[in-house]
């Protein structure tokens, strides 16, 4: 440094001088205890007024003047077109712009939608549905069941492209629609006449009716279709019949929905307008919602979980969700191939409780089997090993261990596969830390992109232990347990069982709800006997959500309509404080325009 | 200008290798990463994925579909996207493009005019306590990375003050102003430094003496003679800077969540998304080929000598 000009030492002690104003700023800021004022801004917010129902419905005086929901919706949605879309952000619009036959509570039940009863064959095999007299679509076109019936061929079509095509196979014929061997018009449904359509299914379905609630089962409109092709989902020219339409959408900006007046049961929806915010960033959504300018957000970033329930706990929700979080194992090579006490070994060796509390920390459940409690009555089967103490389950790992020829001389090596996440990578160490310390077994970690990550899943050809896990589609212990079917498409794990596929077959026949959930539960059982997948945790859908938001309820589903929600008064002198900036009255806009 | 007129001719001949070598680099190189558009986690029917490939032509033969797409380049058709699939890879560059460029642009004005300012009165007042403030600043301002400031700012100016939105985008001076701030504290700090350096040089060379010696005012030779040579190493600087803040700043629009150009390189590449990307690198290409020739523009026009070097 002394043979640098006179004048460089001078700045760069001044620099230094600067530099060191940062870390004690950022020192301040942390030492700020205090907790920051919910949703504050400029803008002090006033808690909402006490919640008063009349009838079970909120009483006009508790509601605000301005019913708008601004809800932040992650990732921007590949499409709006219902057969085509895939994710949980396009299904969130999706739920709000369209209805099937049937539809959800707020709890999660599935109640009549555009059907509004149905009967059921004895064999379980025939659906009728009768729709409502005056249903319309949001440009008042009549909506019949001719809709329905184009629709669902629409999204068996394999000109289509539907990625949740599959989701139809329990339709008779539907197999082959979707693998071209039949046209569409062969699918297995049929409108009796304007108001009725018949659905006839392969076997009897326990979970038929839920899975009309879901995007693949929703009706579009056939003009605009026929009309605009690719782009009858945009701005001006999708026509939907649910609770709102599209009134813009700027990709990656906002959509915005507007109230629907041909809605059937547009009276009772108290929401006017729902904008949704696809923020990528995790953080900046917490932000935005912190400065007032969210409702609802999609999800909170794990690093700022702790934080957020000391100082948001009001705001701060986590419910259970339909999804298990595991490991899977390649059971199609070394070194797991034909070693279930080796695998059971790995199960027993982790602890659970250590990794839901110290490491994920978001008020997850402990996990030991594969369907996450909470669905109806199924009642998920947990393993002898569950109720053990975590120095049995140790025990009894290092025994197995042994048995399979290891020990510490002659360490197992194996590596553990995830895509780029830090929750991912935070457990993926955590539980190679753990098998190193009770066991001896010696791990890569190896993390890669996500695209590169499912094509090594499914090639099974590099892949040993990789992180797994699956969120259902339907409510339904099925949607997890035909994972594991011989050859089905995502059984990474390789997993083979004669026995559980017979299982399986059986499962989807049967009628009975008590005798289904007994055979699931079984199937379960002897899934997690041969040990394919080492369980963590139950998922939880996590976000915030203002106060003033009501209508809503937790699901596991994790669907939430927002035709149910309303907006309550703030709680202070004037009318309309505390709210977000004065939105213009919403204009009574009906959804007309040339569909011709 | 005729000498201008030959010299702007010749760089513009020169563009079209360079975008072709650019195109044809890109998509090849897109195709080589593993994974496709369409892998999901939900695996899709083995009849559907065979449609979708059909119809966006990747069964053809690589090179056929290289062709194809440069046949389609000419119309200036930069295909559907595979991703956004209600959208053409057009329409999203024309929505981004306004978005980054008016972001960056505002962004490089006033890095240019403020670090300018700031790096003149600095050469001006060279060695005072003043010039060692203004350049201790200049470097911390350049050693920070921008996504660190971003979040003081937020939680300043919008989450604690509630002066300006915390993000999102509408074209109002609010949503602009933390995200200009946020990329071009950054840029201030190099064209301060860089400026205040050049400025230093060009006022010890000998025809500035002259002037000062002929009796000129100090402001009159400031403008008139050295401030045109000084801007040289700063429009040399701003050209491929300017093209890289205009297409969208990755970093900055995610955490302002700005709907720009910046995330689909990102996104898009992440996706597969072969049309989108192909399209954004094009245009960020084109951009940047495009800024580099007005560099040398002004450059020639702010030295006269170069004009007639290149004969």
């Amino acid at each position: 440094m002394r043979h640098w000009p006179d004048r460089t030492h001078k700045e760069l002690r001044a620099s230094k001088l600067l530099v060191l104003l940062f870390p004690a700023l950022v020192l301040l800021a942390a030492c700020d205890n205090r907790p920051a004022p919910p949703g504050a801004g400029g803008k002090h917010r006033a808690p909402p007024v006490e919640l008063v129902l009349v009838d079970g419905r909120p009483a006009p005086e508790v509601l605000a003047e301005n019913q708008v929901l601004r809800r932040g919706n992650g990732e921007e949605p590949r499409t709006l077109d219902p057969h085509r879309s895939q994710g949980v952000p396009a299904g969130n619009i999706l739920r709000d712009l369209f209805e099937g036959l049937t539809t959800e509570a707020p709890d999660g039940d599935i109640i009549p939608g555009a059907a509004m009863r149905w009967n059921i064959s004895r064999d379980g095999k025939e659906y009728t549905f009768y729709l409502h007299r005056n249903l319309q679509w949001s440009n008042g076109d009549p909506l019949l069941a001719h809709d329905f019936v184009y629709s669902l061929r629409r999204a068996a079509d394999p000109a289509t492209a539907s990625n949740n095509a599959n989701m139809l196979l329990p339709i008779a014929h539907a197999a082959e629609v979707i693998s071209g061997r039949l046209p569409p018009d062969q699918l297995g449904v049929v409108a009796l006449d304007d108001y009725s359509l018949q659905i006839r299914l392969v076997d009897a379905t326990p979970y038929f009716l839920g899975l009309l609630s879901h995007t693949i089962a929703y009706p579009v409109h056939r003009p605009s279709v026929e009309q605009y092709g690719d782009q009858f989902a945009r701005e001006g020219n999708l026509v939907s019949n649910g609770a709102y339409w599209l009134q813009s959408w700027e990709p990656r900006a906002q959509i915005v929905l507007i109230r629907n007046p041909y809605y059937r049961e547009a009276e009772l929806s108290l929401m006017d307008k729902v904008v949704y915010l696809p923020i990528e960033d995790l953080s900046g959504e917490v932000n935005q919602f912190r400065a007032g300018e969210l409702d609802w957000t999609y999800e909170v970033p794990n690093n700022q979980f702790a934080w957020l329930q000391k100082n948001y706990p009001e705001e701060l929700v986590v419910s259970p969700w339909l999804g298990s979080f595991f490991f899977g194992f390649n059971l199609s090579r070394e070194p797991f191939v034909e070693e279930p006490g080796l695998r059971r070994a790995l199960v027993l060796a982790i602890d659970r409780e250590l990794l839901t509390e110290k490491v994920t920390q978001f008020g997850e459940e402990p996990s030991f089997a594969l369907v996450p409690p909470g669905i109806g009555d199924y009642e998920p089967s947990i393993p002898e090993y569950a109720g053990w103490t975590q120095q049995q389950r140790v025990e009894e790992a290092q025994r197995l261990y042994q048995q399979a020829g290891y020990s510490a001389d002659n360490p197992l090596r194996t590596e553990i596969r995830y895509n780029t996440s830090e929750n991912n990578k935070k457990l993926a160490l955590a539980v190679a830390s753990m098998w190193k310390q009770e066991l001896g077994v010696l791990t890569t970690l190896v993390n890669e992109e996500w695209k590169v990550f499912l094509q090594n899943r499914e090639q099974k050809i590099l892949t040993e232990v990789f992180r797994a896990g699956w969120i259902s589609d339907y409510n339904d212990p099925y949607s997890f347990l035909e994972l594991f079917r011989s050859g089905e498409a995502r059984n990474d794990f390789a997993y083979s069982n004669p026995s559980f596929d017979a299982f399986l077959e059986e499962i989807a026949k049967e009628r009975s709800p008590q005798r289904r959930n007994r055979m699931m539960r079984e199937a379960e059982r002897l899934l997690l006997e041969d040990n394919p997948i080492l369980p963590v945790y139950t998922y939880v859908s996590k976000r915030l959500v203002d106060p003033h938001v009501q209508g809503w309820q937790s699901n596991v589903m994790d669907h939430h309509y927002s035709r149910y929600m309303y907006k309550l008064k703030s709680r202070s002198a004037s009318p309309d404080a505390g709210e977000q900036p004065a939105e213009a009255p919403v204009q009574e806009e009906h959804a007309t325009g040339d569909r011709s | 200008m005729s000498g201008l007129g030959r010299f702007a001719a010749s760089r513009i001949l020169g563009l079209i290798p360079t975008l072709l070598m650019l195109i044809t680099i890109a998509f090849f190189l897109i195709r080589v990463a593993p994974g496709g558009p369409f892998d999901g986690e939900k695996a899709l029917p083995d009849e559907i994925r065979l449609n979708l490939e059909a119809k966006y032509h990747l069964d053809e033969p690589l090179l056929q579909q290289y062709f194809r797409y440069i046949g389609q380049i000419l119309t200036l058709d930069f295909g559907p996207s595979f991703q956004y699939k209600d959208w053409t890879v057009n329409e999203l560059i024309a929505l981004g493009f306004p978005v980054s460029l008016t972001i960056g642009g505002l962004a490089m004005l006033l890095a240019f005019f403020v670090g300018s300012l700031v790096g003149i009165v600095a050469a001006l007042r060279q060695n005072s306590a003043t010039d060692y403030t203004i350049m201790g600043l200049a470097m911390v301002g350049v050693s920070i990375p921008n996504f660190v400031i971003a979040p003081f700012l937020i939680l300043g100016a919008a989450v604690y003050l509630g002066w300006l939105p915390a993000g999102g985008w509408e074209w109002q001076a609010q949503y602009m102003v933390l995200p200009v701030l946020t990329l071009a504290l950054p840029v201030i700090a190099y064209i301060a430094r860089l400026m205040r350096g050049s400025m230093i040089e060009v006022l010890h060379s000998n025809y500035i003496r002259t002037a000062r010696a002929k009796g000129l005012p100090e402001y009159l030779i400031v403008l008139r003679h050295a401030l045109k040579p000084a801007l040289l190493p700063v429009i040399s600087f701003m050209g491929p800077a300017t093209a890289g803040l205009i297409t969208g700043s990755v970093v900055i629009e995610r955490i302002y969540s700005i709907p720009g150009l910046g995330s689909y390189f990102v996104q898009g590449a992440l996706n597969r998304d072969y049309t989108l990307v192909m399209g954004v690198v094009i245009f960020y290409g084109f951009v940047i080929v495009v800024l580099n020739f007005v560099v040398d523009l002004l450059y020639a026009w702010l030295n006269p000598k170069i004009r007639y070097e290149k004969g």
